[in-house]
């Protein structure tokens, strides 16, 4: 082997000594480069073309990564991107009903509002209806239909149920459909048509059951149903622990007739006045004029008593009640009687119970009173609740007697909302065949062999008769997300029907339109139908005659097995945040406090101070303890929250807590509080007696919204007057500052440094009414909604973090002089309660634009106080300017953030969807605060401009205002003179630097600081009766 | 020539002559470092690094990893940067007002007092920084820089756009004056390195002495130079924290809004840097066995001028609770009532105690010149100090107007680790610049060695 150097070819053209190869290797780049001409190009060109490669590589380099979208090839005519779709829809939710207007943008609903034209419930909308927008996105919804837990196609599915249908018809057994209250004629006779194929039973039963009252009513009037009441043309109500502002049927009708009944200015001095006798605070007892606190099992001796004391008035017979002559205040119902006389037929008494002995009490008291046929219509009866808890105990003991072949359980979930659950839950084992149209695996459908995963109402056609003759309209305002198909669909399949649910709509309105005898051709009824969502027939006014069916002695022989008990009493209830339970995976309404006690992620105890004092309950800033209890064998344990009003010897835990199934927001938060019920019980009964409370002294962290209750004598804050006295004057009650100067004392306006600001084209102006605000809330969901605020979760309420733009503050009345600052931290035992929707005040001389040292935060032409989010930077300076503390910072990044998961419509693809393409999403450490909805004033004065005039009053309202069931807020233009504010608050004129407003009970919150606020708060008028 | 009268004190004791200044001050700088420098070194640089971990956690996550709420937007951090201010304001007081009020005894304190001046300044710069939501646009936008956004601008109305001007403004002038003030000291320490063959370090302090030559001429235009800069100084003492205060005066929150802050923040002010300089200088004296130079004298006077501002302190407070109830509005007198009595009256009589009645006790000769005496004093009335910014910023805020926001506020590790972070920088700063610069001022100390050094006086 020699040592020859070794010699390395540069390809095979040089071991071959390609000729051509040879010649182009003396050049210093021997290959032909792709630069434009010939070899002559230059080197110059090569570093040129290599720069440019080199930079433009990198420019790309640096691009954003690329995210999926798929631009429309054709865009529909119908969508205009940024402009958003309003269409007419109905919110259906477990009984619940509401109808709606749904805002969609690029084909996706965003935003509900209530819809104007509805007589049924009034134009606006409740906490649950806002944030059923987001249980659209949420993920825990099924993907599709699943057959032993296991993922199916539909012909499999339908195969399955359709066979073993087949073999329980044929083996005797019975087929059982359950379901919440059924307001839509259409799938009521879907489902009679498959019951009837089947051999099934049909039971109805309602979360907070009614049948008490049904059954009342059905031996009273022979109607089970309850009746149309009208708090509008009351002025005299009476309500025994029936919460109607909060959780009753259709809330949002209620508060609007009740703020309706208790509007008044200098033209109109009346008002209505409210008794509520009842034994946990709710709003309706917050907003009552004379609060009772009684014993919830007192409630059919006070009722008894009342009918007596007017009996006795009237000249009609009496009940027996001697056996509790002691046991009651008779001079307050000595009061109530002789307020209803003098407004006989101008009352309502109503009850909660759902003892029907008691509502037929009630009803013999209305009849008495002449109510029925003016206050209380049979002849528009409403089917929003027919819930039969017997058929329930009768499935019951068809489960036990193992007749059942097959239950399907269509869009409810009683094994965790109904009273008979742990029963029901043994009983189902021995069915067959169990099927769930849950949108989920909640703790029904976990059980089930079919699921059937129901579309959510926004996807689906549907149509609703909430009233005798109202007729409403779902149609979908977005194609189905998942797999699912609706009920409706599933079951005409099932019935051997070919159409779909559609047409099957249509054919049955096809009926209605006859009766119509219009001239208009079926379509345009149809296309009307959809566009109002609502539809109404003339209602013949049959004669609906109250008829006495029980007897004396009945009654007699009810009465005197109540019994009266000295261990605690629980009370539950539905509270106005998660209600019911069904959408405990929604964080909007988890966050949501509740509108007394200011918790939220939590249901607790409510307890007396008297009571929580011989518990020895220490509670401390955010912090209280532990008490456990134990009904049946089974042991509770819950915080405990001291409750100014709560009845002594009552406590009170709200239902629609400890969801084990529901979505890891909802799940294992607070306690279930159904199964605390008693289930042996032939009906549901909301009232447990005979506990004891044990501190078990072991500390928990609360988080609640508000700590402090009252206003600590701070008459600028919450003006109010009684209606007695504003009839003798209309400016009682007002509290005006003056500063005092050298020429004597002067109103703070007169004696301003400001400047002032000119508004040459709009002001907005809101006006809060605090006689129309009942609390409920629904404004601070449907802000979220709007304005893209985060949830934060409870954590970060415990560290007072929460994001609400418009909160409402709740305080409670002091008995104690104002000179005593320590006393008046504590509420009266029976407080009066004022609600106070809080936001941004939008003040003219604004202390948080001085502060901010980057001018992020300015002033509009319009008045408005802006935030320039790019520019914030966070020196939350603003904040603590602000006298009335609405600005919210972003202490952490809420999106995309992994620890602010709970916040579901920031933190996953879907939930996003949820979101307003007109809002930011704020960034980490920037300031927010309300803006007046300025996208929405934004887009009105767009619209008004392209078509040349000025925007309309009506047209632009922000979301809280539009979403206000009781209309406490109203906003608008003040340079419009023919505006709603305008006249509402009569204003006499306006300079640079004051607003002269006419209304007498108009006042700015704070008005000796001068800030001058363009949020005016109406006074509040309570109508106590003079004793 | 100044001539002073025998029966004042010497303010140079031991019998010094002018190389023994020389060599007592420089010897510091060119020794070997100790084993306790090491040792408090690493101590600050634990701190300084703890610290840190608080800074990171903060700016990567959110400020939300301290206490604040939607009701308390500050707390420590804005505490701790009027505490840092405060503190920051003896040494320019020092080396300003008292050369124009021709105080001598100024002239062994003033280089430790600036250079801790510095420092404070540089730890309370750090606070409205580390507290802004986005450090990271507001680092710039807070300054009026012309920019690309149009007509956008500085708010000038805003008092925190002053606290920028006034804090970078104080800050640059003391960075001048202080440096100014050490040239000759450097050329010292170069002139002794070039004579004992240290080369590098004669590199190193011929390149900070800036050439000086030490001629006539020099001197004389450095006296001017230092003459000018303590006018220019002078009203920036008081400017500095009357802005600061101006933050909250100009507010509409009850226990802010009050005109007699800005002359109390001064005085309060001067107490606290007073308070830190006799800290830091009482170890740093006892250590460097300078005890001849900061005698028992110096301490005293320091703590009549404790005394003094103390009181206007205490009397300010007192005013602050009459001028609440006389004014008769209703939001003043309950946020008086709950900063006594509220929730937070612990943090009020914290302040009360250190602020108003300890420094009391230098009323007796015994304890204001007793060194360990006035070294508890002096921290006692700084933690005091810390409590009366907490006590306005916290009390004030955590109930104001609307009885529904009202609400407690919880520190967090990282609140306390933010300031943990602010000391360790100090500590660390101070220390390495005890270590490698001349602490006592050498020249200005040999100027007055004559007329005030114990030998003559003792003739």
């Amino acid at each position: 082997m020699s040592l020859k150097k070794k010699t390395y070819w540069k390809g095979i053209e040089e071991l071959k000594n390609d000729t051509d190869f040879i010649k182009k290797s003396q050049n210093e780049f021997p290959e032909y480069l792709p630069i434009k001409g010939s070899m002559e190009n230059s080197r110059r060109d090569f570093l040129k073309m290599m720069g440019f490669g080199i930079a433009a590589a990198s420019v790309a380099a640096c691009e954003a990564p690329v995210r999926k979208a798929i631009p429309y090839v054709n865009k529909p005519v119908e969508i205009d991107p940024s402009i958003p779709n309003y269409y007419a829809s109905s919110y259906s939710m477990g009984s619940d009903y509401c109808s709606v207007v749904v805002k969609t943008r690029e084909g996706r609903p965003i935003k509900i509002e209530g819809n104007t034209l509805s007589t049924v419930s009034g134009g606006g909308t409740t906490a649950q209806v806002e944030s059923s927008i987001l249980t659209l996105y949420d993920k825990e919804r099924l993907k599709g239909p699943l057959l032993d837990g296991k993922e199916t196609d539909w012909k499999n599915i339908d195969d399955y149920v359709l066979g073993k249908l087949e073999k329980i018809k044929s083996s005797g057994k019975k087929v059982y459909v359950l379901s919440n209250s059924i307001s839509s004629p259409s799938s009521q006779n879907i489902i009679d048509d498959f019951i009837y194929n089947y051999n099934g039973t049909h039971v109805e039963y309602d979360q907070l059951s009614y049948h008490g009252m049904l059954e009342a009513n059905n031996s009273s009037f022979g109607i089970r149903k309850l009746p149309f009441y009208d708090f509008s043309k009351a002025k005299i109500i009476v309500s025994f622990g029936y919460d109607f502002l909060g959780s009753s049927f259709n809330n949002n009708l209620f508060n609007k007739q009740f703020a309706e009944s208790r509007r008044v200015n200098r033209n109109q001095k009346k008002m209505s006045r409210l008794y509520s006798f009842e034994s946990n605070l709710t709003i309706t007892g917050a907003n009552a004029d004379h609060r009772i606190p009684i014993k919830s099992l007192e409630s059919p001796i006070y009722i008894t008593k009342l009918y007596n004391v007017l009996a006795d008035k009237i000249g009609k017979t009496k009940i027996n009640i001697d056996k509790f002559s002691d046991a009651i205040d008779n001079d307050v119902i000595n009061n109530v009687a002789s307020d209803l006389l003098k407004n006989a037929g101008k009352s309502i008494v109503i009850s909660g119970s759902n003892d029907k002995y008691v509502q037929i009490v009630v009803n013999m008291i209305n009849d008495l009173l002449d109510n029925f046929g003016i206050t209380i219509d049979f002849n528009k009866a409403y089917n929003i609740r027919k819930g039969n808890d017997s058929k329930m105990n009768s499935f019951l003991s068809d489960l036990s007697n193992k007749n059942v072949g097959s239950v399907l359980f269509l869009n409810c979930n009683p094994l965790y909302d109904n009273y008979l659950a742990p029963k029901i839950k043994i009983g189902i084992e021995s069915v067959d065949m169990k099927i769930s149209t849950s949108d989920r695996l909640d703790e029904t459908s976990i059980l089930c062999d079919v699921i059937i995963p129901n579309s959510h109402f926004l996807e689906s056609w549907n149509d609703f008769e909430p009233i005798e003759n109202h007729y409403s309209f779902s149609q979908p305002t977005i194609g189905k997300l998942f797999n699912t198909r609706q009920y409706q669909e599933t079951l005409l399949l099932w019935s051997g029907f070919k159409n779909t649910y559609y047409d099957y709509l249509q054919d049955a309105w096809k009926k209605v339109y006859e009766k119509t005898q219009t001239n208009k051709s079926f379509q345009s009824f149809w296309d009307r139908l959809l566009h109002d969502g609502v539809f109404e027939l003339n209602n013949e006014s049959k004669e609906i005659n109250y008829k006495s069916s029980t007897s004396f002695s009945e009654l007699t022989s009810w009465v005197n097995a109540l019994k009266n008990s000295s261990k605690f009493e629980l009370s539950t209830y539905q509270n106005l945040s998660v209600a019911d339970g069904i959408q405990s995976n929604n964080p909007w309404l988890q966050e949501m406090p509740d509108p007394i006690s200011k918790v939220c992620w939590d249901n607790y105890i409510s307890v007396n101070p008297k009571d929580a004092e011989k518990l020895n309950v220490e509670t401390g800033d955010m912090t209280t303890q532990v008490l456990s209890f134990n009904i049946n064998d089974s042991n509770y344990k819950l915080p405990v929250v001291i409750q100014p009003g709560q009845a002594q010897g009552t406590f009170g835990v709200a239902l629609g807590y400890g969801r084990k199934f529901s979505g890891p927001v909802g799940d294992d938060v607070g306690v279930n509080a159904y199964l605390m019920l008693n289930s042996n019980s032939k009906y549901q009964n909301l009232t447990v007696d005979g506990i004891e409370l044990t501190n078990i002294n072991e500390s928990y962290r609360i988080a609640q919204t508000q700590t402090h209750h009252t206003i600590m004598g701070r008459e600028s804050i919450i003006q109010e007057t009684s209606l007695s006295e504003y009839i003798k004057d209309e400016n009682s009650g007002k509290y005006e500052f003056k500063v005092a100067t050298s020429k004597g004392l002067k109103k703070p306006e007169a004696i301003t440094l400001w400047k002032g600001h000119e508004y040459p084209n709009h002001h907005w102006v809101m006006s809060i009414d605090l006689n129309s605000c009942t609390g409920c809330g629904a404004c601070t969901v449907a802000c979220q909604v709007e304005n893209n605020v985060p949830v934060v979760g409870k954590e970060e309420v415990l560290n007072r973090r929460e994001m609400a733009w418009i909160r409402i503050d709740r305080y409670y009345s002091s008995d104690v002089d104002v000179h005593d600052f320590k006393g008046l931290e504590n509420a009266s035992e029976n407080p009066d309660v004022t609600f106070q929707p809080m936001m941004c005040q939008h003040c003219n001389n604004a202390p948080c634009e001085t502060v901010c040292p980057v001018a992020a935060t300015t002033h509009s032409t319009e008045g408005l106080n802006q935030m320039v989010y790019n520019r914030c930077i966070g020196t939350r300076y603003c904040a603590n300017n602000c006298p009335y503390k609405v600005r919210r910072f972003n202490w952490f990044k809420y999106h995309d953030n992994k620890q602010f998961d709970k916040n579901s419509s920031m933190n996953n693809d879907l939930g996003k969807m949820v979101l307003n393409p007109d809002v930011t999403v704020r960034s980490r450490g920037v300031m927010e605060k309300c803006s007046f909805c300025v996208q929405r004033i934004q887009a009105g004065k767009l619209q008004a401009k392209k078509e040349k005039r000025r925007p309309i009053d009506g047209e632009i309202n922000v979301a809280c205002a539009s979403a206000c069931p009781s209309q406490a807020l109203v906003f608008g233009d003040i340079k419009d003179k023919e505006s709603k504010i305008y006249k509402l608050l009569k204003i006499e004129g306006s300079d640079k630097t004051t607003l002269n407003v006419g209304e007498e009970r108009a006042y700015n919150v704070l008005q000796e600081i001068r800030v001058s606020p363009n949020v005016w708060y109406l006074r509040k008028v309570r109508n106590k009766k003079a004793v | 020539m100044h001539v002073e009268s025998k029966l004042r004190e010497p303010l140079i004791t031991g019998g010094k002559n002018l190389h023994d200044i020389s060599r007592d001050v420089s010897r510091r700088v060119e020794e070997k470092p100790s084993l306790s420098w090491f040792a408090a070194l690493s101590v600050s640089l634990l701190m300084l690094s703890v610290g840190g971990y608080a800074v990171y956690r903060t700016l990567w996550d959110g400020i939300g990893m301290w206490g604040l709420n939607k009701t308390i937007g500050w707390a420590w951090d804005i505490t701790n940067f009027v505490w840092w201010v405060g503190i920051g304001h003896a040494g320019t007081l020092i080396s300003a007002i008292l050369l124009l009020f021709r105080q001598r005894w100024r002239m062994s304190i003033n280089r430790a007092a600036e250079a801790m001046t510095i420092f404070a300044v540089i730890c309370a710069a750090m606070f409205p920084m580390l507290h802004m939501g986005r450090l990271w646009v507001g680092f710039f936008w807070a300054l009026p820089l012309p920019n690309t956004y149009g007509s956008l601008w500085v708010n000038f109305a805003s008092p925190l756009l002053w606290d920028v001007f006034a804090i970078s403004t104080y800050f640059s002038v003391s960075l001048v004056f202080w440096y100014i003030g050490l040239i000759p000291d450097f050329a010292t320490i170069r002139d002794r390195a070039k004579l004992s063959g240290k080369k590098v370090s004669a590199y190193i302090y011929g390149v900070l002495s800036l050439g000086w030559d030490g001629a006539a001429k020099t001197w004389s235009r450095y006296e001017t130079v230092a003459l000018v800069l303590a006018a220019l100084a002078t009203p920036l003492v008081l400017s500095v924290h009357s802005i600061v205060s101006m933050d909250f005066a100009t507010s509409v929150i009850p226990g802010w809004h009050t005109t007699i802050f800005p002359p109390y923040f001064v005085a309060g002010a001067i107490f606290s840097g007073f308070a830190m300089v006799l800290t830091l200088l009482i170890i740093t004296r006892k250590v460097y066995k300078l005890e001849d130079y900061i005698t028992i004298r110096h301490l005293e006077l320091m703590n009549i001028i404790i005394i003094v501002t103390g009181s206007i302190v205490g009397i300010a407070y007192i005013t602050e609770l009459f001028m609440a109830w006389y004014s008769g509005v209703e939001y003043e007198q309950y946020a008086f009532y709950n900063r006594v009595t509220g929730p937070y009256w612990w943090a009020y009589a914290s302040m009360m105690t250190c602020n108003v009645i300890s420094p009391q006790l230098f009323w007796f000769k015994r304890i204001r010149t007793n060194i360990a005496a006035t070294f508890i004093i002096s921290i006692i009335v700084n933690i005091g100090m810390w409590f009366e910014r907490f006590v306005i910023i916290v009390t004030s805020l955590h109930r104001d107007y609307l009885p529904s926001s009202w609400a407690m506020f919880y520190p967090t590790f990282y609140d306390v680790g933010m300031y943990l972070f602010s000391f360790g920088f100090f500590f660390t700063a101070y220390l390495l610049f005890s270590k490698y610069f001349p602490v006592i001022n050498m020249h200005e100390m040999k100027s007055i060695l004559k007329p005030t050094g114990d030998k003559i006086k003792t003739k």
